[in-house]
């Protein structure tokens, strides 16, 4: 499968990203260039502290770049207002994190839904279908009206999951989404983004410390000091 | 329902104690603000009335002049007459001068219930018990029930005894207590070096004690006759259809009765700021209880916020606005003040029943054995509208600096 002949449905170019006061300001991102495609699952490896949350983050919209541009589906999102970009998080990108930001009052299947309802272009009971759906698919069918803080950790970021999937986003970006978690439950919670992405058709990044999660996906992308040190290669 | 109406109410079940506690300071401060209006309004009106009861809505007493017009009356006229009170280009005559005529006029104005002459004059009563100085007042004795609450006043003995005898008198509660004066009785009235008897028909009391402890109403012709001013009026006592505009009509009253107008919020000025001053000091201080629930409402929504920090990142990252999570906050204050007012004017309700139940012996500026209280439906939209400003106005702020957090930094915060 050839890349070039497919549109990227996430692209950036020349991404610069600077943390920091003013005085004593970190150059983070120091031009990184990067395209995704769906169905593809990529990892992003390298030092901790290199810069892979913020890109991440910048890629993701919840944080600005200062200079370079990202496209969306071909759009350039880069000078999007507030609203815009809080528009295409919902619609366009799941995320996961290394914490599974559960919201503790609801239940799992509300979890899942929290997203489509912002969305609101399903209806109530299609929604609770499609969250029930959801759930099964990551092996909590039994599970539906559980409080999301009575479940385990390892559950909770398969929930987590899910919730990235609500909305059918094209992109899911996650951040060491098997950091919380212990050996069995990494691997679960591995092959359900890397299944899923397939099933589905979905660009998953994942940016990981454990190299046999790695190994295991379609690209990995070693960063260093900001930059990408090895060109996209099959890993 | 909204998604962020939805998740407010989540958030606001997690937090019910310090919910409840804000919810209980509007309860309460709605609930006293509202029976301290009812009370406070519930005597006023009394005493109103009483004032009304007593001495009508209007009174029309002394006749004036403008001071241009009566120089030249002067000049032509070398008849002696009695002049006092020069004041603002005006002269005053005491009494009233050509009655039926002014009465004639005074049902000219469309507000006008009833008007009737009043004749006052000073006299000493006497039993075989006690003397005591009295005021006595005659009056004409079918029109004043139109003109008073004098009828209702009666507690011992009969009003119809009193229209039936021309030398019939009605003595005040307190006058009769000190004088041991019962219905039957016979009494002296002494002017000058003249005596008169006459028979006690029965006993009134308006509650108002200086009225109480003076006045004995007599036939106006009886009275003329004792105090030696045949044909005179010392003034017109009105009733009013719309006894709030009292204070309007008296211009144009006095205008075309050339007499002096006295309405019932002029004459009773003293009394009337008292209960206003009760009033908006129970409105101010029963305020700040629903202040304090304002600022208890502020800190519980402040510490929520704080508390659901990464709660609010992953609502903003998953696609919620700014403008959600403000609006999932504010409508968690609205929630609890809706609530807080609701329960609020159900508790003022029942605090006011239970209070108009109170016994309570009040006599001075009006009677009563009870607790008295006005049911008025603006107690409650005023006590509803000061407790949702104040609240709200404490929900709106924490709710804006929930807005202003940004998803990243705090996502940032919680991986290592
Ligand atoms: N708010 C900040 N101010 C200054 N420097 C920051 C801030 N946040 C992160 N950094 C720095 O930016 C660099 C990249 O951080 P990050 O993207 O989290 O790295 P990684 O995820 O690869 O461990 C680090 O050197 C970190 O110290
Ligand atoms: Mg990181």
């Amino acid at each position: 499968m050839t890349q070039t002949d497919k549109k990227p449905v996430l692209e950036c170019k020349g991404l610069h990203r600077y943390l920091g006061d003013p005085e004593q300001r970190v150059h983070v991102l120091k031009g990184v260039d990067l395209q995704l495609f769906r169905g593809n699952t990529y990892a992003i490896v390298g030092p901790s502290g290199c810069g892979k949350s913020t890109l991440l983050y910048t890629l993701g919209l919840l944080d600005r770049q200062n200079e370079g541009t990202i496209l969306v589906d071909g759009i350039d999102v880069s000078k999007s207002n507030e609203d815009q970009r809080t528009r295409i998080r919902n619609e366009k990108i799941g995320f996961v994190f290394q914490f599974h930001f559960l919201l503790p009052e609801f239940t799992t299947t509300e979890n899942i839904m929290i997203p489509m309802w912002k969305r609101g272009n399903r209806k109530t009971l299609t929604m609770e279908r499609r969250a029930h759906m959801l759930l099964q698919s990551v092996g909590l069918g039994d599970k539906t009206e559980r409080l999301a803080n009575r479940l385990s950790g390892g559950e909770q970021q398969r929930v987590a999951v899910a919730r990235a999937l609500a909305n059918d986003p094209p992109i899911v970006l996650a951040d060491e989404p098997t950091g919380n978690l212990d050996v069995k439950n990494s691997n679960i919670v591995f092959e359900l983004l890397y299944q899923l992405s397939k099933r589905n058709n979905q660009a998953v990044l994942i940016v990981t410390h454990n190299p046999d999660i790695a190994r295991r996906c379609d690209y990995i992308l070693k960063m260093r000091d900001g930059v990408f040190t090895t060109p996209e290669s099959a890993g | 329902m909204s998604p962020n109406f939805r998740i407010a109410v989540r958030f606001l079940l997690s937090k019910k104690r310090s919910m409840l506690m804000s919810l209980a300071g509007i309860v309460l401060g709605v609930g006293l603000f509202i029976v301290a209006q009812a009370n406070t309004t519930g005597f006023e009106k009394l005493f109103i009335k009483t004032v009304l009861g007593a001495n009508g809505a209007v009174r029309v007493q002394d006749k004036f002049q403008e001071t241009l017009t009566s120089i030249q009356i002067e000049q032509e006229d070398t008849g002696r007459q009695f002049e006092f009170g020069r004041a603002s280009g005006r002269k005053y005559r005491p009494g009233v001068e050509h009655a039926d005529k002014v009465i004639e006029s005074l049902y000219q104005f469309s507000n006008v219930l009833a008007a009737s002459k009043v004749l006052r004059g000073a006299i000493d009563v006497s039993n075989n018990f006690k003397a005591e100085p009295a005021q006595l007042f005659g009056i004409e004795k079918d029109m004043h029930m139109l003109v008073s609450d004098l009828e209702e006043q009666i507690v011992f003995g009969s009003m119809l005894d009193f229209q039936r005898n021309p030398r019939g008198a009605l003595v005040g509660l307190a006058l009769a207590e000190r004088m041991m004066i019962e219905p039957g009785d016979s009494i002296l009235f002494t002017v000058g070096d003249e005596s008169h008897r006459v028979l006690v028909s029965g006993i009134y009391e308006t509650g108002y004690r200086d009225i109480d402890r003076e006045r004995i109403f007599i036939d106006i012709n009886q009275a003329r006759r004792i105090l030696k001013r045949p044909h005179q009026t010392s003034y017109i006592q009105v009733s009013l259809f719309d006894v709030e505009k009292a204070d309007d009509d008296r211009y144009l009253m006095e205008s075309v009765v050339q007499h002096i107008v006295a309405p019932w919020q002029e004459r009773e000025k003293v009394w009337l700021q008292v209960f206003q001053a009760v009033r908006i000091s129970a409105m101010i201080s029963l305020s700040s209880i629903i202040f304090i629930s304002g600022l208890g409402m502020f800190s519980t929504l402040a510490i929520i916020i704080m508390e659901k920090t990464r709660e609010i990142a992953i609502l903003r990252s998953i696609g919620y606005t700014r403008r959600d999570v403000t609006h999932i906050f504010i409508w968690q204050g609205f929630i609890v003040t809706v609530v807080g007012i609701l329960m609020g004017w159900l508790t003022g309700a029942t605090l006011t029943l239970v209070a108009s139940r109170l016994p309570i012996r009040i006599r001075g500026i009006f009677s009563t054995d009870s607790f008295v209280v006005d049911w008025s439906i603006w107690h409650y939209v005023i006590a509803g509208l000061i407790a949702f400003i104040f609240v709200m106005t404490a929900s709106i702020i924490p709710s804006r600096r929930a807005a202003k957090l940004e998803p990243g930094d705090v996502i940032r915060g919680t991986s290592g």
